[in-house]
């Protein structure tokens, strides 16, 4: 069996007992990304040299009888909002291109700790700003489905190198479904943890109190791996959660009996692609033959989600997206005539003073960020950033901001009102497979539109997974997801399991992975 | 104190302050950079500060602890629950874009800090409006070099802690405001919130001030409301105020423009030319965007937590300097200069207290000759090399006899010029206690020699024996004028 044939949980069981070296299951997968990623773009960076060093000084470690951590020669590739500081970090924005960050981001270093492989960045939207991967300011991910249509987003690269056997692992995070959409494009299986679970730092933000880190894999049994790697404490995060992580991986096999599955008849409506609704009824009778018990429940205000969303992250991205200014780092605007400071024009702004404006000094300031951001951004960073701006400007701020807060709690109230009844809830990831590139690229509601079924699992805080669940007639993957109470990260990983114990979706490859004859 | 308008002030002067104090932590606020002031410029940086992506803020929570402290002495209410906010604002020297700040539900607030001054002349109750922790900016340099115009940036001071305590305007002179600051000061020194270096910027005043000019008919007139900033003493915050008053005044008399009609407005401290400047006007409502800081959590305070903090603060000056008068028994004056140079010199104070016995020969012995001379040294108390120990000696001495006080705090001078023993001083200065038969001996000579004297005591002039002391310090140094004097009133009676 070829290495890039191997799930992840078999990779590392063949590096640890001398089957197959690190190096061997490194060269394997940099050899189909070079051969693939020219058609899909999954990758921003790809780290050929670190990758073989690393995979070498594992083979060498273990030569020498040395312990090796979990993932040892497991290689990994890393959406490109997490800081890296061997290798570029852009986060698919000119703002940020050829970025190269003093530091790890935790996750990173954990994967590193771990013995992992880190093989390159994957493409994003800009930002983490999308759900088709077409924001990203170095050219779109092609779906390995099919090469003329989006893999999702905004993890798109990391769901597309995964999906086309370029990595048998990926880092991806999810804001509003940024790793479970794409998923559910690309077949394959990614995890939204638990608010908390997983440390940010070192995550470029975009909606601090939505955004999380998760694995994305072929399997719920390698997420489980890589997941129980990742998630942790770390102190350098103050919103991650404290708590002692589970070894996801070994109650994946318990069976289903007793276990409550909510459906959620309003997912139902209209909008929803007829043939993604019959595959995922398909997949909520399986888990009934697998002994789970299926309940009807409501969600009161998961109608207000997206827009409840809409203004939630854009508020904080407004913000968060304020340090991109050229003037510590990043694209700064080429000084034109008559920007040039004045001096002795300025004054010094001490906390608690207002910023001023006129004066030299501060219209040549002002002139550069201007400039600078307008060149850096695209248009729907722009546009978002516009969005929160307004919606957190003095006025605008109760009928908006403060009034999407209110209603974040009811959804939240929601979740723990279903939980009371059920113990999972399942439905379609999103309305359609993966669309055409370019089809909703003119009209942002219709993209906004695409994160219907997976935002309110990021404004409520839980966890939630995607896995494919059939296919279209025309060959594309349907996705179906599960969300889960706090923390109840093992019973999805484990239903998930069950899941694919019964069915094989999750083992189809698109035809671009076969292996040439 | 001019309350209401009097003859010689035709207004009430209303001054409400606000004051930026930097937290006296190892590290900064959300990271784990030094604080130590004058580095080399962007020497103490991290990602945090620096605002790099990805990175985030952990809270200091010894800067909380310093921060409750301080609102714990200026009796403000502690919010059993807080949270941060963005206040949103781009500007070179702040890396994020926005400060970490405190906006609708600050730590604290509801406080009060009494200006004391025991000469009576000012004593009032300056309320607190609120206490709040934010991370400060960094420093922009502008280069007023010839042709270039460059602004640098230092981001060694972004991201230390600062506490904002604002005050009601509830001050009502320039004098007096300079009076609370000191008080103000004093107050975070002693509990080691802040140093209070306003050279250094660990301490910055803004002053809003304006005037209430009673009009015909009963009606009050208040002029618009002036910000100054820039002043970096508090003699320039009083000075700054001072003119400010004056200009208002003047301004209204000229232009009758009151409150709300223009814009309020910032000036700013020229300290050389000892005037105010227009800044520019403060925008009545620059929108900062607060919004609640995602990146931090809430912060609790059990009542547990705030008992200990309560418990470890030790007293505040006003506590210690009704403590130090009732027990040493020293007036209320000298307790006030005694707590005014710092809880290091009240140590010292009691030690010698204790050693004396007596509060009040300790007191003077403090101001008339350990201030004085550790003014003219400078350094601090606990690096003065007379100990109390060595005090309260050359003092035990006096009360034996040995020598008198002046002779004593020639002593006192000696020990500390030469670093020597009171013993190896007093033996190098020919002191040695004079003997009663000496003593009687040098007065029978003194009355030989005074038959004038003799006669005007003998008339019951005993006052008129005063003149014998300088004689007799002539014909022996070491005698003690107060047994000079008994004896020779002694020896009058028995001729």
């Amino acid at each position: 069996m070829q290495p890039s044939d191997m799930s992840a949980v078999d990779l590392v069981t063949a590096v640890r007992q001398g089957d197959l070296t690190a190096l061997r299951a490194t060269e394997a997968f940099l050899e189909r990304i070079e051969r693939l990623d020219g058609q899909i773009n999954a990758f921003l960076a790809v780290d050929r040299e670190g990758a073989l060093r690393t995979a070498a000084a594992i083979d060498a470690k273990r030569k020498a009888g040395k312990a090796l951590g979990p993932l040892a020669g497991l290689p990994v590739a890393v959406k490109d909002a997490l800081c890296t500081s061997d290798l570029p970090t852009t986060c698919a924005s000119k703002m940020l291109a050829g970025f190269r960050p003093p530091y790890d981001a935790e996750v990173v270093a954990r994967l590193r700790a771990a013995d992992a492989v880190i093989v390159g960045k994957t493409n994003m939207d800009e930002f983490a700003m999308g759900g088709s991967n077409e924001n990203s300011a170095f050219g779109p991910v092609h779906n390995p489905w099919d090469l003329t249509r989006a893999p999702g987003g905004s993890s798109g690269g990391s769901a597309a190198c995964v999906a086309a056997d370029m990595a048998p692992v990926a880092i991806g995070s999810d804001t509003g479904g940024s790793i479970r959409q794409p998923a559910g494009l690309c077949g394959i299986t990614g995890l939204k943890p638990t608010y908390g679970r997983v440390s940010r730092r070192g995550l470029v933000a975009f909606a601090s109190s939505l955004d999380q880190i998760g694995p994305m894999a072929r399997s719920a049994a390698d997420c489980a791996l890589l997941l129980e790697t990742i998630a942790g404490h770390d102190p350098g995060d103050s919103t991650s959660l404290d708590l002692p992580v589970p070894a996801y991986g070994t109650d994946l096999e318990r069976p289903l009996e007793g276990v409550r599955i909510g459906r959620v008849p309003a997912h139902f409506g209209a909008g929803l692609d007829p043939e993604v609704a019959h595959a995922v009824e398909e997949a909520f009778a399986a888990f009934r033959a697998a002994g789970a018990t299926i309940i009807d429940i409501d969600m009161p205000h998961a109608d207000a989600g997206v827009a409840t969303y809409y203004l939630v992250a854009p508020c904080e991205a407004s913000s968060n997206l304020a340090r991109y200014d050229g003037a510590h780092y990043g694209h700064r605007a080429e000084p034109g005539k008559g920007h040039r400071a004045e001096p002795g024009k300025g004054h010094r702004a001490e906390p608690g003073s207002a910023p001023a404006s006129g004066g030299g000094f501060e219209s040549a300031l002002v002139e550069m960020y201007c400039r600078s951001r307008a060149e850096g951004f695209g248009p729907e960073v722009k546009r978002r950033i516009m969005l929160g701006t307004y919606a957190l400007s003095a006025g605008y701020y109760d009928a908006y901001y403060a009034k999407a807060l209110k209603v974040r709690r009811l959804i939240r109230q929601d979740y723990l009102d279903a939980f009371e009844k059920v113990d999972l809830i399942g439905g379609p990831v999103s309305a359609t497979a993966a669309f055409k590139l370019g089809e909703k690229s003119g009209d942002p509601l219709a993209m906004y539109l695409v994160d219907l079924y997976t935002v309110c699992t990021n404004l409520a805080g839980v966890g939630g997974i995607s896995f494919p669940c059939g296919f279209t007639k025309g060959g594309l993957p349907i996705g179906f997801q599960l969300q889960a109470p706090a923390l109840a990260e093992p019973l999805l990983l484990r239903a998930t399991d069950r899941y694919q114990h019964l069915t094989d979706w999750h083992r189809r490859r698109p035809a671009i992975a076969a292996r040439p004859r | 104190m001019t309350a209401t308008p009097t003859a010689a002030a035709p207004f009430t002067t209303v001054i409400g302050l606000e004051v930026h104090v930097q937290l006296q932590t190892r590290t900064k606020l959300f990271c784990g950079c030094s604080t130590t002031f004058g580095a080399p410029p962007n020497t103490h940086v991290c990602p945090t500060c620096l605002g790099l992506p990805g990175s985030l803020p952990v809270m200091n929570r010894t800067a909380f602890e310093l921060a409750v402290r301080a609102a714990l002495a200026l009796d403000c209410k502690i919010a059993p629950f807080t949270k941060w906010d963005r206040k949103n604002y781009f500007y070179p020297d702040l890396p994020k874009g926005y400060q970490i700040s405190q906006f609708d539900l600050p730590f604290s607030s509801e406080g009060a800090l009494e200006v004391v001054d025991p000469k009576g002349a000012l004593s009032r109750n300056v309320r607190i409006t609120r206490v709040h922790l934010e991370e400060d900016a960094g420093k922009s340099m502008h280069d007023e070099a010839a042709g270039t115009g460059d602004t640098r940036i230092d981001l060694n001071r972004a991201g230390t802690p600062l506490c904002e305590i604002v005050t009601e305007p509830d001050l009502r002179s320039p004098q007096e405001a300079r009076a609370w600051l000191n008080e103000l000061k004093l107050l975070l020194v002693y509990l080691g919130v802040s140093d209070c270096n306003m050279q250094e910027g660990s301490l910055r005043v803004d002053a809003n001030v304006n005037l209430h000019i009673p009009c015909d008919g009963g009606r009050i007139a208040k002029t618009p409301i002036v910000e100054i900033k820039n002043m970096n003493s508090f003699r320039s915050v009083e000075r700054a105020l001072v003119y400010e008053v004056a200009r208002q005044y003047e301004e209204w008399l000229a232009t009758k423009a009151e409150m709300g009609k223009t814009p309020k407005q910032t000036r700013g401290w020229d300290d050389p030319a000892g005037v105010t400047r227009a800044q520019r006007h403060k925008e009545e409502s620059s929108d900062y965007r607060y919004f609640p800081e995602p990146d931090l959590v809430p912060v609790t305070v059990s009542n547990e937590w705030l008992a200990a903090t309560r418990e470890a603060m030790g007293d505040p000056p006003s506590v210690l300097r009704q403590k130090l008068a009732a027990t040493w028994k020293i007036p209320a004056y000298d307790a006030d200069v005694l707590v005014n140079q710092g809880r290091e010199l009240v140590a010292y104070f009691e030690d010698l207290a204790e050693r004396v016995g007596e509060g009040k020969v300790a007191s003077n012995w403090m101001q008339q000759d350990v201030l004085r001379t550790l003014n003219e040294r400078g350094g601090s108390i606990d690096a003065f090399p007379v100990r109390p120990a060595t005090v309260a000696d050359i003092i035990g001495r006096v009360a034996k006899g040995d020598f008198d006080t002046s002779r004593a705090r020639e002593i006192f001078a000696e020990v500390l010029a030469s670093g020597r023993t009171v013993d190896a001083v007093v033996a190098s200065m020919g002191i040695a206690a004079v003997d009663d038969d000496e003593l009687i001996t040098l007065c029978r000579e003194l009355l030989a020699e005074n038959p004038r004297v003799v006669a005007d005591v003998k008339g019951g002039k005993e006052q008129a024996a005063a003149g014998l002391i300088g004689q007799a310090k002539k014909k022996n140094p070491n005698v003690n004028p107060g047994k000079v004097r008994a004896m020779c009133l002694d020896l009058i009676r028995q001729m």
